[in-house]
């Protein structure tokens, strides 16, 4: 199957913008869904919406067996050892919020140390600042070498006896960089702290197997790996999960309420109050399915041509400049590259590429403290998936030697 | 739209022009601008006396949509009363925002920064667009306050 059959099951991306074939390069935001994706979703609610876990009829029973069979296979999709330690969210920084509330404010007091890297996304940073705020507890940054990779002494430096908690992302979202953390797992566990990991950019592009990982919890979101909006992933380890207090309250994840006490019911339901996102859960399935039929071998070595032949052509516009695209850092690349037009702020080259039909992120891309580490306001943002072609890279460089001349700074 | 529409020779110039971005000795009014979305900032600087702009200028970093406004926006208020560029600057912001369409009033009221009109029509910028704007009728309302560099 070559590249250009992908774009069959998706129909979306077969329309133009301005008149010309989009080019769709905003995939580290939000990946476009396959037909298969759109269908599973429809199919729930043509012939098996209801509420699940709750009616002990026939439509409540199949709308059950969807929500969980969809449980079962996100378990074998990331090798968990259980469904039971699955647990649905909206998204990875509700799961990630839960972690913090759950388990950080339980478990972080005065005097303890969170540590978090510098290139963590906002979802990642900002719950940790609250908790670290909250118990009084210091929140330490792991910085990073000159090309971008974390800094290991820091890393040694930074995980002390008084660590509780290590925050780490899978892969940033800005350079797309692969954090080894089976290394920081075990320094963290090595101190008696836990290891949480924000596998939002990482999950969708290469296999993550958590139990060889070392996770003590994993976060991501379905709407980046081809499902639905609105549905999330966090795994944790049962016995974690077990002992913390629940995050929401409410329906479906009690046993016994009495006037003044309530007991809470077994994992996961435990962490899942009210109704659930069912359509999300069917949607997130097919999209596992689509992603295992291509194959994690596939789609690495799809995007590993793209960011082979796009990083050379880049690094040869003069007025071009690379982030986190270092030769030393190549082995550890994902389909992220980051870039500025000399002179020319992002929303301008992003604004000229869309008028070419050409999408990709302009702004901070919730990471400021790692803008402040680069040194820069706000980057240009590519970022592909398999559906991705050469011929899309070829017109991203293009459309970016336009975007002097539009602003008069060359002729 | 094309992007001549947009990126005209006008706006390319003001973007670069370093004319306003200074400070100034005498202000009465330092006032921070900011779009978090997209990372613009800029720094308003007024020196407002007897209830007129006596003297205005900016520092800034952003794009060029921001960056052109601003200066564009300077160089109509400079030396008019309050109320005077405060009506303006609700006028421009009604324009960018499509509330106001008529062109010959808009030419007369706000003279160059009327060529930004075209950003109605692309909401993503809307905000790169009124930023200064905006900053400035905060700045007006919070004049009483000390000055805070």
């Amino acid at each position: 199957m070559s590249d250009k059959n992908f774009l069959r099951d998706f129909p979306i991306l077969n329309q133009k913008m301005n008149g010309k074939p989009i080019v769709y390069l905003d995939n580290g935001a939000t990946t476009q869904k396959p037909e298969s994706v759109v269908r599973s979703i429809c199919g729930y609610y043509g012939g098996c919406n209801a509420n699940p876990h709750r009616g002990a009829y026939q439509l409540s029973v199949r709308a059950t067996d969807i929500y969980e069979s969809a449980r079962a296979r996100v378990a074998q999709f990331i090798n968990a050892p259980a469904p039971a330690s699955i647990i649905f969210t909206k998204n990875a920084t509700e799961s990630l919020n839960l972690v913090a509330y759950a388990y950080g404010l339980t478990n972080v007091g005065a005097g303890d140390s969170i540590v978090i890297t510098v290139s963590e996304h906002h979802s990642n940073l900002v719950p940790w600042q609250r908790v670290a705020q909250a118990r009084g507890a210091a929140l330490e940054y792991v910085y990073l070498n000159p090309d971008g990779t974390l800094n290991d002494a820091d890393i040694e430096r930074k995980i002390s006896a008084r660590t509780k908690i290590v925050a780490v992302t899978h892969v940033s979202n800005v350079l797309g960089l692969k954090n080894d953390i089976k290394k920081i797992a075990d320094k963290a566990h090595s101190v008696g702290a836990v290891v949480v990991v924000d596998g939002a950019q990482s999950t969708p592009h290469i296999p993550v197997d958590v139990q060889a990982l070392d996770a003590d919890f994993f976060a991501f979101s379905g709407h980046k790996m081809l499902a639905p909006m609105g549905i999330g992933v966090l795994f944790g380890r049962e016995n974690l999960l077990d002992a913390m207090p629940p995050f929401l309250a409410g329906g479906d994840m009690i046993e016994y309420v009495e006037e003044q006490s309530t007991t809470f019911a077994e994992l996961p339901q435990k962490f899942e109050a009210g109704t659930q996102n069912v359509e999300g859960a069917a949607g997130l399935h097919a999209a596992i399915d689509y992603i295992q039929a291509i194959g994690f071998e596939r789609i690495e070595a799809i995007e590993r041509r793209l960011i082979d032949y796009a990083i050379p052509k880049l690094s040869a516009l003069p007025f071009i400049e690379l982030y986190g695209c270092a030769p030393s850092v190549i082995e550890k690349k994902t389909g992220i590259i980051t870039f500025n037009v000399k002179g020319v702020h992002p929303h301008d080259v992003s604004t000229i590429l869309d008028l070419e039909g050409i999408a990709i992120r302009a702004g901070h891309h919730c990471a400021q403290p790692l803008m402040k580490f680069l040194k820069q306001n706000a980057t240009c943002r590519a970022s592909f998936y398999f559906y991705n072609t050469i011929d899309d890279v070829d017109r991203l460089i293009d459309a970016l030697k336009k975007v002097r001349k539009v602003l008069r700074l060359e002729p | 739209m094309n992007l001549e529409d947009i990126y005209t020779e006008l706006i390319a110039e003001h973007a670069r022009s370093t004319d306003n971005r200074r400070r100034l000795e005498h202000a009465t009014i330092v006032e921070r601008g900011h779009n978090p979305s997209c990372g613009d900032e800029i720094t308003l600087e007024l020196e407002i006396a007897d209830g007129k702009i006596v003297d205005a200028a900016f520092n800034g970093a952003g794009c060029a949509i921001s960056q052109a406004s601003t200066d564009m926006m300077i160089e109509l208020l400079n030396g008019r009363d309050v109320d005077d560029a405060k009506r303006r600057a609700q006028l421009f912001i009604d324009m960018i925002k499509g509330k106001i369409t008529d062109e010959n009033l808009l030419e007369a009221e706000l003279d160059e920064a009327a060529t930004l009109k075209n950003i109605s029509t692309m909401p993503a910028r809307v905000k790169c667009a009124t930023l200064a704007w905006h900053t400035l009728l905060t700045s007006i309302d919070r004049r009483d306050q000390p000055v805070d560099r």
